[in-house]
């Protein structure tokens, strides 16, 4: 044993309280599903964590019209500075609650403690904030003149930041005075039911937050229903694309936030020590399961060697294990299916002709995991070059002027995000100018904050969340749908 | 008598890096060639380091090796005999509840107390004894380094032939940041002869270069790679005597300069935080940055050293709590 294998520091998981099993959290209360219940399970473990309710077609009309009720009776005639003071109540709970919160989405998705302590639950708590202060300025936030709420909101959302990405969806919906339904991932319902509890701890009006758990059934029957106002998705390119077919020629509004195959692009006077750091980061953070995640690495072609011998040799210094460990790094691929995935498109490197290298370490024996992997000689045409592998694989390209970089980078069908490493200021503006990317991180990356709006170009979706902007998807201005505008 | 030296001194590791002769040119464009540091970024790694949760065996083997690492210093104008022969005693004997916890690596004290410091270690010299404690000694007008170069050797010749086993020396930051790279060179080089003793070998020597007063990343590792060229056998962040003093980005940022240095020549530079790290819980987190960024084999006094007086005795008081399950208290730790 040498210092570096860090004796076990397990973050304990007294502190949660969980039920056996979940029903559907319908009009401020938990209720049975009528469909087939199904289990969460453990991705570092396999084991079960708790049985949760299916909404049927049925279910999912009842939560609809929960929404409805509530929207029409409460939410819809309660001030905006009442409607804030339930959002900062919820915030306050959430950052009161913030361990157990912590240990739950570490143990139903398998990303490391670190990761949820450290960054998701306080962002969690820090949209909710932001959102809360929002309620009662809408009028200021740009929307046009006597923003207007929408109605009932359907939101659905993925597994790999579950509690998130509900505070991303519904935070900026109740600001705005949108009541929702919301659907979580099948493999983590776990905080959103959690969180269903926050809201019955909160007083929050029955019917204002609905949550249904279930797999596609539930969400096409959720995007599909006549009485909705609006559909807020988060999650992949062909889901999203179902959803934008099931919707057009109505009424409802939609915004998707998909997939993506981020660029992280390297300069040769590059601070090169933090660059490495940011490309870590960028892919590697959430096992790579992070849709604007720097997969691909764009480096200048007379430093290659360099930064990935410096790559390899940071990412053998990673921990992968037991994600309630505080010292892991690297937890475990949130499903079996995701697993297979990542392992068949990996594979199609190998075949391809790029060159893997995978950091060593233990792979455990029980759950679903997949080690730190670097593939170089990658060619623009290669699979891993193109599709979005949602793992912790990194694909190096190189590149030889600005503009081959930005070629390179832009050369996909998506458009969420992109990093530039350079000491150069000049350089750097000129070069995220060109990148056709939402957002765009210089010598830094995956870094969040409310106040900062995010989206993607292209295939990578449509509508912007987070900031004043998050909100314009849940307002319509009242003069607009009079005609003036 | 006053020289001045005509032309950059030449050492076998300038040799092999920069080709030629070491002409302030050559030194300068070599180290405006080094790549950047962003503070951002630095810092966030640093503070990544300080997640790190060490628990049980990790903590009691890292505890143990703080100790062995420790430079226990005492470097007062009124620092007098009786105050040199207590902290000569406590480093061999942290403490006196338990005499399995190591010794510490050295005393570290001012030139005129060498003789003092090697006469009250007597028996646990690091000369008698595998597991003893050398004598280091501070020198070149420390702290401040503003005297010139012939005070600044006689100052070291002296510590070496009273017995100094190491020379931790400052450098000319004013000629530093006015970018007369090849004098702060050369002075490296000139000291670095001084500490040769007559049998031919030679005092450890330690470069100080007083980070707090570079100022920036950038600075701190151009000085890291300069005095490693000039012959550096350890570097180390501050005098103390500065403020801020030892910082884990800076630390982190030197490091990365000795795993770079280690990966080009296969050569291993010391490294040696001091000033300012008072507690256990930062002590650890520099093992951290050591072992994450260098590497394990770096985890040893020879490589490895805290210029630190008060972090001893924190540091017994979290091991006798490893130890006996209880807290004791300053009363149960020596004074010095």
């Amino acid at each position: 044993m040498g210092f570096l294998d860090y004796a076990p520091a397990p973050e304990s998981t007294s502190v949660l309280n969980l039920q056996k099993e979940y029903g559907l959290f319908i009009g401020g209360e938990f209720v049975d599903g009528h469909g087939s219940a199904f289990a969460t399970v453990s991705p570092s473990t396999e084991e079960v964590i708790a049985t949760v309710a299916e909404a049927t077609e049925a279910d999912v009309d009842k939560a609809i019209a929960a929404a409805r009720k509530a929207y029409d009776k409460t939410w819809s005639r309660m001030s905006g500075s009442e409607r804030g003071k339930y959002l900062f109540r919820i915030a306050r709970i959430l950052q009161e609650r913030a361990r157990e919160l912590a240990v739950a989405e570490t143990l139903d998705n398998g990303k490391p403690i670190r990761e949820t302590r450290d960054v998701d639950i306080p962002l969690v708590a820090a949209w909710f904030f932001y959102y809360a202060g929002w309620a009662d300025k809408l009028e200021y936030a740009g929307a046009g003149p006597n923003p207007k709420a929408l109605g009932v909101a359907a939101q659905i959302i993925p597994w790999n930041f579950p509690l998130l990405m509900l505070a991303w969806k519904i935070a900026p919906a109740l600001a705005a005075g949108n009541t929702v339904v919301l659907k979580p991932a099948e493999t983590t319902p776990l905080t959103a039911l959690l969180f269903a509890e926050i809201c019955q701890q909160a007083d929050l009006p029955a019917g204002v937050v609905n949550i249904v758990t279930g797999a596609g059934a539930t969400g096409a029957a959720l995007v599909a229903h006549p009485d909705i106002n609006k559909v807020a998705f988060t999650g992949s390119t062909p889901v999203g694309r179902n959803i934008a077919q099931t919707l057009a020629g109505s009424s409802t509004k939609v915004t998707l936030e998909l997939g993506g195959k981020g660029a992280n692009i390297i300069f040769d006077d590059a601070a090169i020590d933090q660059a490495i750091e940011g490309v870590v980061s960028g892919i590697f953070f959430n096992q790579g399961h992070v849709c604007c995640a720097g997969s691909r690495l764009l480096v200048q072609e007379n430093i290659h060697d360099d930064v990935v011998s410096r790559l390899q040799r940071r990412l053998s210094t990673l921990r992968l294990g037991d994600p309630l460990d505080k010292n892991t790094d690297i937890g475990a691929v949130n499903s079996k299916a995701q697993l297979a995935r990542i392992t068949e498109l990996a594979n199609s490197g190998d075949e391809e002709g790029a060159h893997r290298w995978s950091a060593a370490c233990e792979i455990p024996a029980r759950g679903f995991w997949f080690p730190p992997t670097v593939f170089t000689d990658v060619q623009t045409s290669h699979r891993i070059a193109r599709e979005e592998i949602f793992g912790p694989v990194l694909s190096v390209m190189t590149f030889r002027t600005p503009d081959e970089a930005v070629a390179k980078a832009n050369n996909t069908p998506y458009g969420l995000s992109a990093g530039i490493w350079t000491e150069k200021a000049s350089r750097m503006l000129a070069i995220a100018d060109k990148l056709r990317a939402g957002v765009i991180w210089a010598n830094t990356f995956n870094k969040f904050d409310p106040a900062s709006p995010f989206g993607g170009y292209k295939e990578s979706g449509y509508g912007r969340e987070g900031g004043r902007h998050g909100l314009f998807p849940y307002l319509e201005s009242s003069d607009w749908t009079k005609g003036g505008r | 008598m006053m020289t001045r030296v005509p032309a950059v001194h030449q050492t076998p590791r300038s040799q092999t890096i920069l080709g030629g002769s070491p002409t302030e040119k050559a030194l300068k464009r070599f180290l405006e060639g080094i790549p950047g540091v962003d503070t951002i970024g630095a810092e966030a790694r640093a503070a990544g380091f300080n997640t790190r949760s060490l628990k049980t065996s990790s903590k009691v083997w890292g505890l143990n090796t703080i100790i062995s690492m420790v430079d226990l210093t005492t470097l007062e104008g009124a620092d007098t005999p009786g105050k040199v022969r207590t902290l000569a005693k406590k480093a061999t004997m942290p403490d006196p509840l338990d005499l399995s916890a190591p010794s510490v690596a050295a005393v570290c004290v001012y030139g005129d107390m060498v003789a003092e410091t090697r006469a009250a270690l007597g028996e646990w010299h690091v000369s008698k004894r595998p597991d003893g404690v050398a004598v280091a000694a501070v020198a070149t007008a420390f702290p401040s380094g503003r005297a010139s170069l012939p005070v600044k050797i006689m100052d070291t010749e002296f510590a070496v032939s009273e017995g100094a086993d190491e020379i931790d020396m400052v450098i000319d930051r004013g000629a530093f940041l006015a970018g007369k790279m090849g004098l702060v060179f050369d002075q490296i080089v000139q000291v670095k002869e001084a500490c040769q003793r007559p049998d031919g070998s030679y005092a450890h020597l330690k470069v100080i270069l007083e980070t707090g007063e570079l100022a920036t990343l950038d600075n701190v590792r151009r000085a890291s790679w300069l005095a490693i060229l000039a012959g550096a056998d350890f570097i180390k962040t501050s005098t103390g005597k500065v403020q801020p003093a030892a910082t884990l980005p800076v630390t982190t940022t030197m490091l990365e300069v000795i795993r770079d240095w280690h990966g080009m020549t296969g050569e291993k530079i010391g490294m040696k935080p001091a000033g300012g790290i008072r507690a256990s819980k930062d002590a650890l987190r520099y093992l951290v940055a050591v072992a994450e960024t260098v590497g394990e084999e770096w985890l040893t006094p020879d490589l490895f050293r805290f210029g630190a007086s008060s972090l001893l005795n924190d540091v017994v008081m979290q091991r006798q709590k490893m130890t006996t399950g209880h807290y004791s208290g300053p009363d149960y730790v020596s004074v010095d």
